[in-house]
């Protein structure tokens, strides 16, 4: 890609040459809750990666910012034993000595204006000594309702105010609201403070190479953009199943459920990736059009009775070992109805799509740990085959796995050796999976490059956000108004049986993934 | 597991390889590429099989590595199977090729029919290369031919070979081992000022391929005058100065591992910037399999770089 500086295109840049991988300008990053799990072990050491291959500019600064009472030499120790333990690449030492000189602690609490004030002068610091040019990205690892006082306090010390030639972007994570009103709330604060094209909403799924690669089977490909549409797609089931319960999360997950959790984002956004049309080209606003008018066309099967399910786990024994239910994890509220399971079903309301349900379910303490989007075809329409021939023939299906064992499968009829016709259901495996795996990037290094780039296209804006609560919200209504709670479901089965009844009045059933 | 299949014929090893498919099936993952190396048989087979293994974990792949062993012997044929854990993600088969065996277009007969149907075909020649790649036997079979001047006994002359003989295909490590410098000196240009570049210089120890071809390609991308200077430090390529009116950019790496990033009103930086490893070359070289187009303006450019006499202090 040419890079166009303004209009002026750098001599070195030949668009031909696709080894030069594009390192971000001079630049420094701001975590907040630095001391948090998910900065452990993921941002530290996708951060470490990406400066081993080599990506992250000369100078660039890791700033924590956290209530601990740490020197910046413990902060080191701590993002040391981060990437030791949990770096994809392996360990070298003149690249750690490197990102090590430009690591700084900043203590204080979110409310304490000395410690902002104090961050603005690291900031403005590391901006001499290290040349980080005024571009500096806010990594948000804290609970949202700490995000007003953060952002006042990032605008108040004049942190988020970017001059000419340089940026200062956000980073936030999920939960992003847990409604469509909290969402725009949630949006307007960060949004008075960081323009919409300096928020960058991580959804880590987004970064994964087999969600990217949704699109490259399909826009890619002769073999399956033709048959993608009503005439032949029988409906789409898209799961994400964990077989882990809440255990320590309990306190945050009471209340939000896993509807808000999960269908609300990822689900909805592989459901776009899945049904969206062509786009023009692979730039950030020709997909987030795409992608937008997609979820626009998205609406909730009525009635909601009928093409619902949600359920909760119960205690008993999962894969050899005893765990307790929802209601029995501790400091859980025995009295609760948040659901851990929930399935919605979601019309297209467009040519392509009209007709085809597409199903998305979530769980914890589910079967197993599996993410994918199954597309399901329709049968033959006539079959030169009597019926005891194809008995054992279910529906083709083609199955992207998103995690894990990434890769797709092709679900198909063959006959069965022998002097019999007989016609059973045969898989064919593209193994992306294990070998690509262990060397492709991790998402969030992917994510926090791109955040350093100023590059958008994986990350949905505001619109696609408060677009995806506008679908969800009448569910998570009818379901709070409804007298029974959830419905029960032992652990490590694949849900209620209010799931499974779910497609069973339209005569489908879910696959077992 | 590894599986010895001594005084042997292709066919057997094909053979073996079917049925340890349909019996482990361990193996049956989609693979994008068969990987030709050539070599003689020795104490550089294993170091070039680890590396096509760690590179295949990024590309699952058949390496094929025919090891030239005697030539003064009976014709015979020593093959070997490596699945599972001793292969990486890959599947390895060795071809000791004896005697006639141990010729080019022998050895060339003896890959045809292990090469994956319809997957790509890349050799790759860890040690010497044959004097043109595109026409020697098993590089005629490949999209893609890899060689390595720096391994070369004479890197010098592998080179200059490399630019007098270049085909659309072919390539050579020397180019791979810049890209991290090259990325760095394209990055320093994406930010302003944004000048015109009016002349470069380029310093490293006399005998360095890279530091000849990165002359080369600022000759050829920035169209300007570049004068390559022996310098004082033993560590391959050491510095990079791009001279611009406000003042220059220069990419200096003295210690061979860390290199000084120095552009006008701003302060020095640090970079680590190491030789990279063979695998981690290979495996960048894997990512793409047309021809690449700025290596061979790189080649050609070196012929207009001027040469200075007087070591850079660096």
């Amino acid at each position: 890609m040419p890079t166009a500086n303004g209009g002026r295109t750098n001599p070195l840049r030949d668009p031909r040459d696709k080894r030069l991988p594009r390192i971000a300008g001079p630049c420094g990053l701001v975590i907040f809750g630095v001391t948090g799990d998910l900065s452990r072990k993921k941002l530290m050491p996708a951060i470490y990666d990406l400066a081993n291959r080599g990506l992250l500019p000369p100078g660039f600064a890791l700033t924590g910012f956290a209530r601990r009472d740490w020197a910046t030499e413990d902060f080191g120790q701590v993002v040391y034993d981060a990437v030791r333990e949990h770096a994809r690449t392996p360990f070298r030492q003149e690249v750690w000595d490197r990102l090590a000189e430009g690591l700084r602690f900043v203590q204080g609490s979110f409310d304490d204006d000395a410690a902002f004030d104090e961050l603005e002068r690291t900031v403005r610091e590391l901006d001499e000594v290290r040349g980080t040019g005024g571009n500096h990205a806010f990594y948000l690892s804290i609970p949202p309702s700490a995000f007003p006082v953060v952002c006042k306090q990032l605008a108040r010390s004049g942190l988020s105010g970017s001059y000419e030639d340089t940026w200062r972007r956000v980073v936030i994570e999920k939960p992003f609201g847990h409604d469509l009103e909290s969402a725009k709330e949630l949006n307007a604060i960060v949004n008075e403070v960081f323009p919409e094209d300096s928020v960058f909403r991580i959804d880590h799924y987004l970064g994964k190479e087999t969600v990217q690669n949704v699109l490259a089977l399909r826009f890619a490909n002769q073999l399956f953009e033709p048959i993608w549409n009503a005439n032949y797609v029988d409906h789409v089931q898209i799961t994400m199943a964990e077989d882990i319960g809440l255990g320590g999360r309990a306190g945050y997950y009471d209340g939000i459920g896993a509807a808000r959790d999960v269908i609300q984002n990822h689900l909805l956004q592989l459901l776009a990736f899945t049904a969206m049309e062509e786009p023009t080209s692979f730039s950030s606003d020709e997909l987030r059009a795409e992608k937008t008018k997609v979820l626009k066309a998205v609406k909730l099967a009525q009635p909601l009775d009928e093409t619902t399910a949600r359920g909760q786990y119960e205690g008993g024994w999962q894969g050899g070992e005893e765990v307790p239910g929802l209601k029995e994890e501790e400091g859980f509220n025995p009295e609760s109805t948040t659901e851990t399971f929930a399935a919605i079903t979601c019309e297209v309301e467009n040519r392509r799509w009209a007709g085809v349900p597409f199903y998305l379910r979530t769980g914890k303490r589910l079967g197993r740990r599996v993410t994918e989007i199954a597309v399901i075809f329709k049968r033959a329409p006539h079959l030169p085959f009597d019926a005891t021939m194809t008995e054992e023939l279910g529906q083709n299906a083609m199955v992207i796995r998103v995690q894990p064992d990434e890769g797709a499968t092709i679900r198909f009829g063959s006959k069965v050796p022998g002097n019999q016709m007989e016609v059973r259901d045969v898989t064919m495996d593209f193994g992306y999976g294990n070998a690509f795996t262990e060397s492709s990037p991790e998402a969030y290094e992917r994510l926090i490059l791109d955040v350093l780039l100023g590059e958008p296209s994986l990350f949905p804006v505001n619109e696609e956000v408060e677009r995806s609560w506008e679908i969800l919200d009448p569910v998570l209504e009818h379901w709070a108004s409804l007298p029974q709670g959830p419905d029960g479901y032992p652990a490590g089965s694949w849900g209620p049986d209010s799931s499974a009844e779910m497609l069973a009045r339209t005569g489908r059933q879910w696959r077992r993934p | 597991m590894i599986i010895d299949l001594p005084s042997s014929n292709t066919s057997a090893v094909n053979r073996k390889l079917v049925e340890l498919r349909e019996s482990g099936g361990v193996f049956a993952l989609g693979r994008v590429l068969t990987l030709v190396v050539v070599t003689d048989d020795g104490p550089d087979l294993e170091r070039a099989i680890d590396a096509a293994n760690a590179a295949s974990r990024e590309h699952p792949c058949r390496v094929i590595v025919l090891a030239r062993g005697q030539r003064r012997a009976s014709p015979r044929l020593d093959a070997q199977i490596r699945v599972g854990g001793d292969a990486g993600a890959s599947e390895v088969v060795v071809l000791r090729g004896y005697g006639a065996l141990a010729a080019e277009d022998a050895g060339a007969g003896m890959v045809m029919p292990l090469l994956l149907p319809d997957a790509p075909v890349v050799a790759w020649w860890p040690g010497e290369a044959p004097a043109k790649p595109s026409e020697d036997a098993v590089g005629r079979l490949a999209q893609r031919r890899i060689t390595d001047a720096l391994s070369s006994k004479n890197p010098t002359k592998a080179f200059e070979q490399r630019r007098r003989d270049y085909a659309p295909g072919d390539t050579d490590l020397t180019w791979t081992r810049l890209t991290h410098w090259r990325a760095q000196l394209a990055a320093a240009l994406d930010m302003p000022p944004y000048e015109e570049i009016g002349s470069a210089v380029v310093a490293g120890e006399p005998v360095s391929p890279s530091t000849e071809l990165v002359a080369g390609w600022l000759a050829s991308a920035l169209g300007v005058k570049v004068k390559r200077s022996p310098s004082e430090h033993a560590n391959g390529l050491s510095l990079v100065r791009l001279v611009r009116p406000s003042g220059s950019v220069e990419l200096a790496r003295p210690d061979g591992k860390t290199a000084r990033l120095t552009q006008p009103g701003q302060p020095e930086r640090l970079v680590a910037l190491a030789r990279r490893e063979v695998s981690d070359c290979l495996a960048e070289e894997l990512r793409r399999l047309d021809p690449d187009e700025v290596y061979e303006e790189a080649l050609a450019g070196v012929s207009q770089v001027t040469r200075g006499r007087t070591p850079v202090k660096v």
